[in-house]
């Protein structure tokens, strides 16, 4: 198990040594008033100390533009900032919902908004199964007995790496009309096809892409869960000569519960708000097929000529909601589990 | 710089805000090719003449031009100097620079013409002046018409006889699309135009489509159903993103390529000897023979901090020469009425294709109709451009019927005025 | 099959019995292979388009390596001209060079015997192509553009941003893996539900709390926005609950202050969580874009990626700056990939399980 290896304590204290010879002295110094404020507010207190700098911080950046943009939700017009916008109370988010059937998008007013929402919902689904089972598999492939696993490993994380505007690009010039893919299919004799200009095919494209450029991250999570499960269970299984899909099913993965869990939760947050690597891939089209959320909100908050902040502050307030219950729903099951583990 | 002075700089730009020094003036410039290297030559010359000023070059993507710049300009930011294309939208927030500028009558004289573009309705300011002009216009792959054998249609034929034409030479040369327009509003509203569409309502604002309009689209939307017209470029976005078909003609793969003046150096590099093109203007529908004007400004931002230095910027950047040598040297068309006049523009090219397509341009402009010079003064005039984009996109991807893009497009529009709340 | 590749591809089937091939190698293999070409393929190519010419970048269809037209240097013509391969009315093929192109004949040459035109119908040759690497791609924006700069300013941003995200999530994240306090369960759970809002989502107000602050045009404005991860407090706290409760509790025996514990005993702990969170860190902060372009305006102030962007125009794209300028950039996070990734399974299996 080299990774394990080479993460040993003695590495650990060797780049400790390097990274924080420097901030040994500062952190020396800062010790005596924090000292003397730890007898002021007790062990307890300090926690406090320890959570308010990243608590004020994300307060001022994330949770209070969240609050303002609750606000802005609620007023109307093209202006930007705050006071020069009308309250109209929650006339945004009626127009959002003023429908006439919400499972045909073209009947509703914002028939955008509800195609992003279509789309979204699908895209959720599909990208997160396929790419958890394509990273469960990497992952199982790259636990086994495998030389230079290290080098394996990198080649599937390496797109992880690259910024969501080069995947895009990169992919664009493959899968285009004139791209390369089309070219190797006609030097093999096979039709070309026009990928990126067919409802189904560009939709299987964005999906494609995302797993690709994300896939890595995923697959190295279960990989270092694999690597957790004690090997003993794995020989015990094999004097047994139990079959290998049995153990699979009946040891591998239950120990890769936590793991999956978090995979899940991760993928499905990161696949709600895809944007990205699809908008320069696709840009929403054809049509409006892979027009996802977050683009609807950029492109009407932010991009259009002109500019309907209120609008696109109620959709992304209704987007942000499901985000709160999906990662509710999660924790709800992350309890269960526990406790299951626990009894 | 070394370390320390950008960390003390970044302290001080934390107390102070962002200061700007006496003499600075900043100018936020987008390029689509060669006039960023252009324009810092002139800017580095006009240092040099004038020693007090410091011309700081912000050379930005053109998505900061149009999506950042406006909230800059909202929370009064922004630069001193700005190359934008949506000058009348944000008309406010430009420097009158009549009282400032050493000659307003040459102001007037030379770029008067165009001062409408980009100032408030009703006012005499003078804001800038236009670094370029463009004008909408067809190039055929004149190569592929001769091998074809299919003679090219004359000036003033119409898009029904261009598509004729540019079929036969497709089935001919096994090219996949005879023709292509950018996926943009302002180009697809030439041929509306010159179908007798006007957008402009008695009252100064949005009209429903007329007749004219919606002839032209309906024509368009079967035209590229029939495989006449390119689909690929339409569809291959969702809302009013811009996309160019121009590798598709510079591969050969178009006979007649639908786009603007500014393409003529892009084509000239990328195509080479490869093939024969000819800019052909705009063909004719039963209206007109319209092309549609446009172009970028350079204009003087109200909150400037240095308006005199601004002024000392922009006249000598407004001069007859410096006007000469930048449209000469970026092959663009030029604002300037003394220029054109005079005429004799010696284009920095070697490429005799380009040289002519220039010419061309040069002359369709005198046949642009008085609907297509008023568009880019009217405010309102993005506004329908996006709905009309973002629409038959969808219509052309099989989404919408056309019927319903038609009400959608006014339903779009509609929204649109009511949310300005005028 | 070599050596070499059975050291490789140890199979499961050789695995100390060498009972040959079971169906999961070949699964394993195929797997792998594919996986080589799909992943690392895309980027290959990438790296290869960066030295192609313009005009070979929009070229159909698309080639591998970066080729141009060959050209000659033929007595009595000025310039070099194109060497083409013609195929000949009488059938046969030779080399020539095209003089000039008139319509659909080409007039060409032969380089050996410049004396006589040949008529060539264009349809009739295909350009003779040779591999050539056009460097100007790289060169010519590190003059044009304040490259120096802007990389001072990625690297600024980066490595600022990384700091702060480290200690503050890691002291946040130590608050909540070994503290009891009201309001503890309301934290995490306000950082769980906001684990990574989409910044599309909060963009329009967080750019007007940047420019109220004053932030707007300032390299903190990028910085500050991001260091607050709720994912970086997630990771940090998940591994850290792993540590034992027993350590920190002899410490505060042997009276060592909280401040102590957390750096003398938690952070190096928590080494290979913090080192996964760096490497997230800087590729996320480094490859950051849409943000950057939003609150930088100003050239002195522009990171690398809002740097290069400045190649897409209205109507053009220069795309053959914006390749080779996207390899540069990429170099460095690759190597801090290499530098920092044998922590990251290690890391990744604390921060899982729990």
């Amino acid at each position: 198990m080299t990774p394990i290896a080479s993460s040993s304590p003695a590495s650990n204290r060797r780049l400790g040594s390097i990274l924080f010879v420097p901030v040994q002295f500062v952190m020396t110094l800062i010790d005596a008033p924090l000292r003397a404020l730890q007898k002021l507010t007790g062990i307890s207190g300090m926690a406090m100390f320890f959570l308010a700098p990243n608590m004020l911080i994300f307060g001022i950046f994330v949770l209070l533009p969240l609050a303002i943009n609750f606000v802005y939700s609620m007023t109307g017009g093209t202006a930007f900032f705050l006071a020069d916008r009308t309250f109209i109370g929650f006339d945004q988010y009626s127009r959002l919902f003023e429908c006439g059937n919400y499972l045909d998008p073209l009947s509703c007013q914002e028939d955008a908004f509800w195609t992003a929402v279509g789309n979204t919902a699908w895209f959720v689904v599909l990208q997160v199964t396929l790419m958890i089972l394509m990273a469960l598999g990497t992952a199982l492939i790259l636990n086994r007995d495998l030389r230079a696993r290290s080098f394996w490993r990198a080649v599937f994380f390496f797109p992880v790496l690259l910024s969501p505007v080069v995947v895009g690009l990169i992919w664009k010039w493959i899968l285009q009309r004139q791209g390369l893919l089309n070219f190797a299919l006609f030097e093999m004799g096979l039709e070309p096809h026009n990928w990126l200009t067919d409802r189904t095919w560009a939709f299987a494209a964005a999906v494609a892409v995302s797993i690709w450029a994300h896939m890595g991250f995923y697959a190295l999570i279960l990989l270092a869960g694999l690597q957790a499960i004690p090997k003993d269970l794995y020989e015990a299984a094999e004097m047994d000569g139990t079959k290998a899909a049995r153990v699979f099913w009946r040891i591998t993965l239950p120990l890769l519960a936590p793991n999956l869990l978090v995979v899940v939760v991760l993928a499905l947050i990161k696949a709600v708000q895809v944007f990205d690597e699809v908008y320069v891939l696709t840009g929403g089209g054809p049509g409006t097929s892979t027009m996802f959320l977050t683009q609807y909100i950029y492109e009407t908050g932010f991009a259009s000529q002109l500019r309907n902040p209120g609008l696109a502050a109620a959709a992304s307030i209704l987007m942000g909601l499901v985000l709160v219950v999906l990662t509710l729903f999660q924790l709800g099951i992350g309890r269960r589990t526990e406790g299951k583990r626990k009894r | 710089m070394n370390k320390k002075s950008i960390l003390a700089g970044l302290a001080l730009a934390l107390l102070t805000g962002t200061a700007a020094n006496a003499g600075d003036v900043r100018v936020m410039w987008y390029s689509d090719g060669v006039e960023g290297e252009v324009m810092k030559d002139l800017v580095n010359r006009f240092m040099e003449e004038n020693p007090g000023i410091n011309v700081i070059l912000d050379n930005v993507a053109y998505s900061v031009i149009k999506e950042q710049l406006p909230v800059q300009l909202e929370a009064g930011n922004g630069p001193d100097v700005a190359r934008v294309t949506a000058i009348k939208d944000l008309a406010k927030h430009w420097l009158d620079l009549r009282p400032l500028v050493k000659d307003p009558a040459y102001w007037d004289e030379n770029f008067g013409d165009k001062a409408d573009w980009m100032r408030p309705d009703g006012s005499d300011q003078i804001s800038g002046f236009m670094t370029q002009l463009t004008l909408t216009g067809g190039f055929a792959n004149k190569t592929l018409f001769d091998q074809a054998g299919v003679e090219m249609p004359g000036p003033k034929a119409t898009w029904e006889e261009w598509a004729a034409a540019a079929k036969k030479v497709a089935d001919s040369q096994q090219v996949p699309y005879p023709m292509a327009i950018d996926r943009s509003g302002h180009r697809i509203t030439a041929p509306m135009l010159s179908y007798g569409a006007n957008y402009i309502g008695e009252d100064g604002k949005p009209a429903p489509l007329d007749q004219g309009a919606k002839d032209f689209l309906t024509k368009f939307v079967n035209w590229t159903e029939e495989g006449v017209f390119a689909k690929d470029v339409w569809v291959s976005a969702a809302g009013n993103t811009y996309r160019a078909a121009a590798d598709d003609f510079i591969n050969g793969q178009l006979a007649f390529y639908y786009s603007g003046s500014w393409q003529v150096a892009n084509l000239a590099t990328k195509i080479g000897n490869n093939f024969d093109w000819v800019a052909t203007g705009s063909p004719c529908g039963p209206a007109a023979c319209t092309g549609m004007p446009g172009g970028a400004a350079l204009v003087a931002v109200k909150y400037t901090k240095n308006p005199k230095d601004v002024a000392t910027f922009m006249d000598w950047m407004a001069q007859e020469d410096i006007v000469r040598e930048f449209s000469e040297r970026t092959l663009f068309l030029p604002a300037h009425k003394g220029v054109v006049e005079k005429g004799g523009l010696n284009f920095e090219t070697e490429n005799e294709q380009a040289k002519a397509a220039l010419g061309t341009f040069v002359e369709a402009s005198k046949s642009t109709s008085e609907t297509a010079l008023k568009l880019p003064a009217w405010r309102w005039a993005d506004t329908v451009y996006a709905a009309i984009v973002t629409r038959i996109g969808q219509t052309l991807a099989g989404e919408l019927p056309l019927e319903d893009a038609f009400a959608r497009i006014d339903a779009d529009i509609a929204q649109k005025v009511k949310d300005t709340g005028l | 099959m070599g050596a070499a590749a059975r050291f490789i591809f140890r199979r499961r089937g050789s695995n100390g019995r060498g009972k040959g091939w079971h169906w999961t190698d070949i699964v394993t293999w195929v797997w792998l292979v594919c996986g080589l070409l799909i992943m690392f393929g895309p980027a290959v190519w990438l790296g290869f388009s960066s030295f192609k010419t313009p005009a070979a970048l929009a070229e159909f269809p698309p080639t591998i390596l970066p080729y141009v037209t060959q050209e000659v240097r033929v007595e009595g013509y000025d310039k070099p001209l194109a060497l083409y391969e013609a195929t000949l009315e009488g059938g046969g093929t030779r080399v020539l060079a095209e003089v000039r192109r008139i319509g659909i004949v080409s007039q060409m040459v032969d380089p050996n015997a410049p004396g006589e035109i040949i008529k060539v119908n264009i349809a009739d040759r295909a350009p003779v192509r040779t591999m050539s690497f056009a460097t100007e791609n790289y060169t010519q924006p590190f003059v044009q553009f304040d490259f120096v700069q802007y990389l001072w300013n990625s690297v600024f941003v980066t490595v600022m941003a990384t700091l702060i995200t480290l200690v503050v999530n890691s002291m946040a994240a130590f608050a909540l893996s070994k503290y009891e306090f009201r309001g503890r369960s309301v934290a995490m759970l306000i950082i769980l539900a906001t684990l990574m809002v989409p910044l599309s989502v909060i963009m329009v107000p967080l750019y007007s709390i940047i420019s109220t602050i004053g932030l707007f045009n300032n390299l903190w404005g990028v910085i500050l926005p991001t260091v607050a991860t709720p994912t970086g407090v997630f990771i940090l706290r998940q591994y850290m609950l792993t540590i034992p409760d027993e350590l920190i509790d002899a410490a505060r025996m042997d009276k060592a202050s909280e401040w102590q514990i957390y750096w003398r005993i938690v952070l190096p702990l928590a080494a290979p969580a913090l080192a996964v969170l760096a490497i997230f860190s800087v590729v996320w902060r480094w490859n950051d874009f849409l943000w950057p372009l939003i609150v930088l305006s100003r050239r002195e102030l522009y990171t690398l990626q809002v740097g290069l962007s400045i190649y897409a125009g209205e109507l053009n794209v220069q795309w053959h700056f914006i390749l080779a300028m996207t390899v540069v950039t990429m170099i460095p996070v690759v190597l801090v990939f290499i530098f920092l990734q044998r922590f990251i399974t290690t890391g990744i299996a604390g921060a899982g399980l729990k």
